[in-house]
């Protein structure tokens, strides 16, 4: 095994293992604002109550993405050296405004959302929660931002790197780097702000249907009854609002994809043949044969979609060098999975929404135990969405330019192929490490994958002990301040750990 | 400003943002380093954890941040060591998720063998964690082997050699000491007494891998003793530095726990100050050959990204500041155990 594809196979276990969490967070945190921003505004105890049992949850997650953010930080230097000298200047300013403008609010604040209940006024605490939520929100952007700008570089140039004023030589070939030109640009490159919207939208529908995933449980189960029906009936509009934004928003996306990046929109969408768009339904894409076997498409629409016009030619994988072509069958079948997800979710919550109107939704009870297992498929959607994005750039690490004539228009070579100008991108085979050897990653993925393992097992472990517990009263309040806040308490007391370690353990 | 001045002022910020990380996570690490030897009990222990709990979370940010900043501002730098050290970072790595899960993990559960298991698996994480830096900053000291695009040409064993397993210890002695110092700070009563006695006895293994390490790096480095000799201000960094080591031992005996804790603070910031001196204006030193070093200069980025990065920080770092002070605050004086404690 090579150490390209063993980089890769790391960056892929890492990074998706990582992106279980940053979602969560994102979506709890603004679960966690609008209910203590509730409390606040009605002092009603069972906001309180139930934005204690969310920052609980929260915590969880949250050092959890941490603690695997860091290996996601430190992996470009180890594992991609080449890539990092190429991309430093560029990308280096983006991971250094989210150290200091989102981390550094994040952790820093945590501590105040965690261990702060008793010591800071609940106005204080409120501006913890806002921050934190608003620093998860941060990191987000200048993530996208990178990445975006590895899938439409714009606002650098690609120059010879200097060493004491003279060009440095490798091998007697002078070496490359990508250096920034305007800062604002490489921001707002072609594809940031759809992406960062997308995901955005993908972290809120997880967090609103994590959230409608414990109440419904907690229904199913007859308790907390109260507190499960108001976190039930606010995620719920979130989740619908949001479902049917990120249908819009994946338009738009695609259509942007088609425009920068058609080799990628052709593999996502199974296209081999450059011709009318047939909008590919359900098939399994067969590289070899440059055909999809078994599928359903509806002729014309992916064209109607892309331009408008149903009859308009769309670009296929074979308007592309070999050498430039993208794998198919992986962007194929997460794209698909990712979309069909997607159009679930507008269903489901929709339906959700209709029963709540009606008042049957919490007696529906097949309805409450498929929304129980229904979390499973945002977390889906969000990674496939990401294998999709990271799979349909190869065989780039940083996407180049086409080569365009002074009309702007791409120049077509001699054999008909558009042409990169692959000097000012970079290839994933050549973006790593030479310092570092195959049996040095093999090791490190079993490392990996072993601390994995047990973190995930941990993870469940804990979270279903903590749901289990449920949200108990507010400490340190007596149980008749409220009706509700009495009934919760003392439905908790009998299944919960409390009797174990409220004393002076937990 | 022009391109020389703005790669130094990235240097202070590396060295700024690596002593920051030293002295905040350095007790923190050092509380782990000493929790199988100091806490006797689960309460003692979960005293000695949630000392530093509130804040463990953010002073780990510190080293996020440096990493973040060595690959904007020195992308050759950044990549040329991570990929050079490449075993000791995954191990790193390792260490410190098993850290990071421990103190979140020990406290959720009330099993005798489950907190057993985290209290080995913190001291674990917090003593390889130290040690490998430790190790890093020993080979960075004594120069790596590099080609002319900047790649090690190493192995893993030359990187374990005794001067670097050297100053492993040493770092391992020094945020011991300092987690004495910070813990006993945040403590009271009979765990606070059995502290006085741990803090002179880290003193001591401090004191005693110091003399070592600066004996063997003056013998085996001479041009860390070189450059001193050029650059007059580094003698009052010596100086300094000395007198902070000097004055911990002094304020203990007259119980300003305080002041000894603060001394600690300066003896590792006139340490690193030492070792960035030793470097200037090497980041990674070739030991094959000096013309391959990766200066300030052959490995910064343009100028261009180190001054948008500049306001970016100088936008930042007053925020970062406020609310680190603020977080202090908040926690500030002994530890009390609450329901939201670890």
């Amino acid at each position: 095994m090579d150490v390209v594809w063993l980089s890769r196979l790391q960056f892929a276990l890492t990074i998706m293992f990582h992106y279980i969490f940053p979602p969560l967070t994102i979506g709890l945190g603004v679960v966690m604002v609008w209910l203590e921003g509730r409390f606040l505004a009605t002092r009603d105890s069972l906001y309180e109550t139930a934005a204690r049992f969310w920052t609980r949850i929260f915590a969880i997650n949250f050092a959890i993405g941490v603690a695997t953010g860091i290996v996601m930080e430190f992996q470009f230097g180890t594992n991609w050296a080449a890539y990092s000298r190429f991309v430093g200047d560029v990308f280096g300013s983006a991971l250094a405004a989210e150290g200091i403008f989102a981390f550094f609010l994040e952790s820093g604040f945590l501590a105040v959302l965690v261990f702060g209940w008793d010591r800071v006024s609940p106005r204080m605490h409120f501006i913890a929660t806002v921050m934190v939520s608003l620093g998860s929100i941060f990191s987000a952007i200048w993530i996208v931002v990178a990445n975006s700008w590895q899938q439409t570089p714009a606002g650098s140039h690609v120059v010879p790197m200097l060493r004491d004023g003279v060009p440095l030589l490798a091998g007697g070939q002078p070496v490359t780097r990508a250096e920034v030109v305007d800062f604002w640009a490489v921001v707002f490159n072609p594809s940031t702000v759809h992406r960062l919207i997308h995901v955005w939208l993908g972290a809120f529908i997880m967090g609103a249907f994590f959230v409608m995933s414990i109440s419904a449980y907690y229904l199913l189960r007859r308790r907390h009854e109260e507190f499960a029906r108001r976190s039930f009936a606010g995620a719920l509009l979130f989740a619908t609002v949001f479902s049917l934004a990120a249908v819009i928003s994946g338009d738009l996306q695609a259509k942007n994809v088609y425009r920068h990046q058609p080799a990628k929109l052709a593999a996502f969408e199974g296209r081999f043949a450059t011709g009318r768009g047939n909008l590919s339904i359900i098939g399994l894409p067969d590289e070899a044969a440059a055909t999809v076997h078994g599928e359903v498409a509806v002729p014309g629409l992916l064209s109607f979609l892309l331009t408008g016009d149903s009859r308009a030619t769309v670009l296929g994988l074979d308007a592309f060098r070999p050498e430039d072509r993208p794998p198919v069958v992986v962007p194929y079948v997460s794209y698909h999975v990712m979309v069909g997800l997607g159009f679930a979710f507008v269903a489901l919550t929709l339906l959700a929404c209709l029963l709540l109107w009606r008042r049957r939704l919490f007696t529906t009870r097949w309805l409450l135990w498929v929304f129980v297992f229904a979390v499973i498929g945002p977390a889906a959607a969000n990674q496939l969405g990401w294998v999709a994005a990271e799979v349909g750039r190869q065989p780039w690490v940083v996407q180049p330019p086409f080569v365009r004539g002074a009309d702007g228009e791409p120049i077509r070579d001699a054999a008909g192929f558009l042409q990169y100008d692959g000097g000012d991108g970079m290839r994933t085979a050549d973006a790593v490490s030479p310092a570092v050897r195959a049996n040095q990653v093999l090791a490190s993925i079993v490392l990996f994958g072993l601390i994995y393992v047990a973190l995930a097992a941990l993870w469940v472990y804990v979270l279903d002990h903590k749901i289990k517990e449920g949200p108990a009263a507010a400490p340190g309040r007596p149980p008749d301040e409220g009706l509700v806040a009495a009934a919760v308490s003392v439905s908790t007391h009998a299944d919960s750990y409390t009797d174990l370690g409220r004393g002076p353990g937990k | 400003m022009d391109r020389a001045t703005l790669a130094t002022i990235w240097f202070l910020i590396q060295g700024v943002l690596l002593t920051g990380y030293a002295i905040l996570d350095g007790f923190d690490l050092g509380v782990g380093i000493l929790h199988p030897f100091v806490p006797r009990d689960d309460r003692e222990r979960r005293i000695a954890m949630n000392a530093i709990g509130p804040i463990w979370d953010g002073n780990e940010v510190w080293l996020v941040t440096f990493g973040g900043a060595l690959f904007a501002a020195f992308p050759e730098a950044y990549a040329s060591v991570f990929s050079g050290f490449y075993t000791a970072f995954m191990l790193l790595l390792f260490a410190l998720i098993l850290r990071a899960v421990s103190l979140e993990f020990r406290g959720k559960m009330a099993g005798g063998g489950w907190r057993r298991f985290w209290d080995w698996a913190f001291f674990a994480g917090s003593a390889l964690a130290t040690g490998l830096f430790g190790v890093a900053v020993g080979n960075v000291i004594l120069g790596i082997p590099l080609d002319e695009r900047g790649n090690f040409t190493g192995t893993l064993l030359g990187q374990l050699n005794p001067y670097a397993l050297l100053v492993g210890i040493f770092a391992i002695a020094t945020f011991a000491m300092h987690g004495a110092l910070f813990l006993y700070l945040k403590t009271e009563g009979e765990l606070q007494q059995r502290l006085e006695t741990w803090m002179w006895r880290t003193f001591g293994v401090f004191l005693v891998t110091y003399l070592l390490t600066t004996i063997f790096t003056l013998v085996l480095v001479p041009r860390t003793a070189d450059k001193f000799a050029r650059l007059p201000w580094a003698a009052l960094v010596v100086v300094a530095t000395v007198l902070a080591i000097a004055n911990i031992p002094r304020t203990l005996y007259w119980r300003k726990p305080a002041q000894a804790f603060a001394s600690s603070c300066a003896t590792i910031a006139g340490l690193l100050a030492l070792f960035g001196g030793a470097l200037f204006p090497n980041l990674v030193t070739a030991s094959n050959d000096p013309r391959l070093s990766l200066t300030i200069h052959s490995a910064a980025s343009s100028p261009r990204t180190l001054g948008i990065m500049l306001i970016i920080a100088a936008i930042g770092m007053p925020f970062v500041a406020g609310y680190t002070a603020v977080i202090y605050w908040t926690f500030r004086g002994k530890v009390r155990l609450d329901p939201h404690s670890y």
